[in-house]
């Protein structure tokens, strides 16, 4: 024990409330996986029908689809946009940061207001939009609606991460471009995007794995509906769960869900390099 | 660093975890609950939370002594379902009866109330019969009524009616040429808040009893999910659909809420004809457009009956009552016992229920609900009860909670029309 290191003592609390709080749910949902269980007497082990009939059950299927369609669309919508503000927000004048600052309100509202607040806005007949399209109620177009209402509300969270590193980039590179005669665009696309090609990162795989697992903006703006238009994965593993209390197929789905988040990290953190970050600052 | 310094810490991550989990339980040992106050519990509801709260004062002055818990329907559900049968588990808990307690009952969860009720006689007669049978499973008593009865009415605004010159619907064929009548003056004929499938439940519901009499649904409750597949169950979906199509329920009714207050404000508002639902809409219509109720507008009919139909039109469904049901391993069964029997059946109960606008399940209330604040509606409510040959119980309560999921989950579809009514049977009977 003659390393610098901090004692492997300090670990403690963390591997208690890991070991209590994460390992051992995880090792009873994969337990309770292969039981059938609706939540009265003790879970009866039958075998892998969870998992033959997981394989069978279209409406999961079409959850995970629509899963990845919110993910995905939730990252096209939020980065652009994140990351412009973020950058534009990063300046100095005073205008910016008064409007700065109300653009981050979003981030103060609690999801369940979000939701509600949206599903007051959006309601036919006494909301904002009455006589326009029927967001919530048209099977085609309330996944999207579901999106926007996501980006509306972690945008300037994303944006918060942007600003910090924009901030960051040493101003000492833009001098050097300046005096080379490079156009605002030019500097943004050869200094200001690589420099934050980590906060790019770590903000998409927040935002990945954060829409992989969204449940309460959906649950109580849509509940999954209308029919099942919005009924993403977590929401199919909830009603089938706590509505249907087939507890051993709720937890064959959660079980789906934790593997699809682990793989989608690994993924993002491979293909970004993430691994060998090292640092870009000069001199170093 | 070497192997034995991360020994220590494994031993102590163990510890803390052990000691978490056995403090966790030891606040609510097994060893509480004996002998102590009757834990009853409870839907919360502002107004009959009190009533109950008071059932329970007057129990303790009897030398008892009971607590209540109340919960959200949804947690509630939930809560119920993990804690019978662990030390948590109340001694007397709330429920729909029906099929909703049935799966509790074959669990072996709840205590046979049939002796103490006959012991009980003054009790057990105050009841109505039917109600009564609402908790009764293959012959025996495992519930006593709690609430109002609830039944399920199509409710309408007079003033609309009186200004297209159109009279309520008795019949299927005259609503639909109401749904003519309402659309051309640009108003929504039908009030729907289909974000939550049990509204369009209750349309379902009292098609097919009209249709094709209840016993279609009894099979399918009694035999099995095969028996969705009675050609009855795709004819009356069929007469649904026409009305879907006709556009009953206009075209928004998919966003729009009941907990919201959406589908209620715009019957009150005149923007909509007609509205399907339970009785407490009138308690709600009050309490959120109280000159609307006042002013006399609002309007209560039975559901129409369908020509050629085999249904008895005075069939109601809805919620026959709630119920008080014992848990079997309680260690307070005879105080449990003596709760049920001796406070629900009492005058000052009753009159606290028809107070908050309830209607109590009770025999001859007719003299008290004359009295009462809302008269009119008190006494008809009471009396389409009293008349009907059959109250169905709501199909999502009767029903085991998997099947009523997956079936309000395709009725969804099939208000949207992404499915027929052939897919609907096919899907709902495969279960």
């Amino acid at each position: 024990m003659s390393s610098q290191r901090p004692s492997a003592w300090y670990a403690v609390p963390a591997f208690a409330f890991f070991a209590l709080f994460a390992a051992l749910p995880m090792v009873l949902v994969i337990y309770l996986s292969f039981t059938a269980w609706d939540g009265l007497g003790t879970p009866q082990l039958n075998g892998g029908e969870n998992w033959s009939r997981l394989l069978d059950d279209s409406e999961a299927r079409a959850s995970v689809w629509r899963t990845l369609l919110l993910m995905v669309m939730s990252w096209l919508v939020q980065t652009p946009i994140a990351l412009l503000v973020g950058v534009w927000a990063a300046g100095k004048q005073r205008s910016r940061a008064v409007l700065s600052s109300i653009f981050f309100l979003p981030l103060l509202l609690s999801t369940a207001a979000i939701a509600l607040l949206w599903q007051a806005l959006l309601e036919p007949n006494f909301g904002a939009f009455v006589g326009g399209p029927l967001f919530l109620g048209d099977p085609d177009i309330a996944l999207y609606t579901v999106v926007l209402v996501i980006s509306w509300q972690f945008i300037p969270f994303h944006t918060l991460l942007y600003q910090g590193a924009a901030r960051a980039v040493p101003p000492s590179l833009y001098e050097a471009a300046t005096l080379d005669g490079a156009t605002r665009v030019g500097k943004f696309l050869h200094i200001t995007l690589p420099q934050l090609r980590y906060t790019i990162v770590t903000s998409s795989v927040l935002m990945l794995v954060g829409s992989l697992t969204t449940f309460d903006t959906v649950l109580i703006l849509t509940n999954g509906g209308p029919g099942t238009a919005t009924r993403i994965l977590p929401l199919h593993m909830y009603i089938t769960g706590f509505s249907g209390f087939e507890m051993g197929y709720a937890s064959a789905i959660a079980v789906v869900l934790v593997v699809l988040g682990t793989a989608l990290s690994i993924a993002v953190m491979r293909w970004s390099g993430f691994r060998s970050m090292s640092s870009q600052q000069e001199g170093s | 660093m070497s192997r034995r310094s991360w020994v220590r810490p494994l031993i102590a991550m163990g510890l803390v975890a052990v000691t978490a989990v056995v403090s966790a339980c030891g606040t609510s040992g097994p060893g509480e609950t004996s002998g102590g106050a009757l834990k009853i519990w409870a839907l919360e509801d502002p107004v009959l939370n009190k009533i109950e709260q008071k059932s329970i004062d007057s129990f303790k002055a009897g030398g008892g002594d009971a607590s209540l818990e109340t919960f959200g329907n949804d947690p509630y559900k939930q809560r119920l379902r993990v804690a019978i049968g662990s030390p948590q588990a109340p001694d007397l808990f709330f429920n729909w009866g029906g099929g909703n307690l049935k799966e509790y009952v074959d669990a072996g969860k709840v205590a046979d109330l049939t002796s103490v009720l006959d012991e009980n006689k003054a009790a057990k007669e105050k009841f109505i019969p039917s109600v009564l049978d609402g908790a009764k499973l293959d012959g025996k008593n495992y519930g006593v009524p709690m609430r109002g009865m609830q039944p399920v009415l199509l409710f309408f605004n007079k003033k609309v009616f009186t200004e297209a010159g159109a009279q309520p619907p008795k019949t299927w064929d005259e609503l639909l040429t109401l749904v003519d009548t309402f659309k051309a003056k640009g108003i929504t004929p039908i009030a729907l808040a289909g974000t939550q499938a049990w509204t369009e439940l209750m349309w379902a519901e009292y098609v097919l009893d009209r249709f094709a009499g209840h016993e279609v649904f009894k099979t399918i409750r009694d035999k099995g999910p095969e028996g969705w597949k009675d050609p009855a169950v795709v004819g009356a979906m069929t007469k649904l659909k026409e009305l879907i199509d006709r556009g009953g329920f206009g075209n928004a009714f998919a966003s729009v809420g009941y907990d919201a207050g959406g589908a209620s404000t715009i019957l009150a508002q005149g923007k909509a004809a007609m509205h399907l639902m339970g009785s407490w809409e009138y308690t709600n219509q009050l309490d959120q457009s109280p000159d609307f109720v006042k002013n006399g507008d609002l309007g209560w009919i039975e559901f129409p009956s369908i020509p050629g139909g085999k249904g008895d039109p005075s069939n109601l469904v809805g919620n026959v009552s709630n119920f008080y049901s014992a848990t079997a391993d309680s260690k307070n069964l005879d105080a449990a016992k003596k709760f049920v029997t001796t406070t629900l059946h009492e005058d000052s109960y009753i009159e606290a229920l028809i107070e908050a606008g309830d209607v109590p399940p009770v025999v001859g209330a007719e003299e008290k609900l004359k009295k009462s604040a809302h008269p009119d509606y008190a006494s008809d409510i009471y009396k389409m009860v009293l008349d009907s040959k059959n109250f169905q119980l709501s199909w999502d309560q009767d029903l085991p909670a998997d099947k009523a999921t997956f079936m309000l989950t395709q009725l969804q579809e099939f208000f949207l029309g992404t499915v027929s009514p052939q897919q609907f049977v096919d899907a709902v009977a495969a279960r």
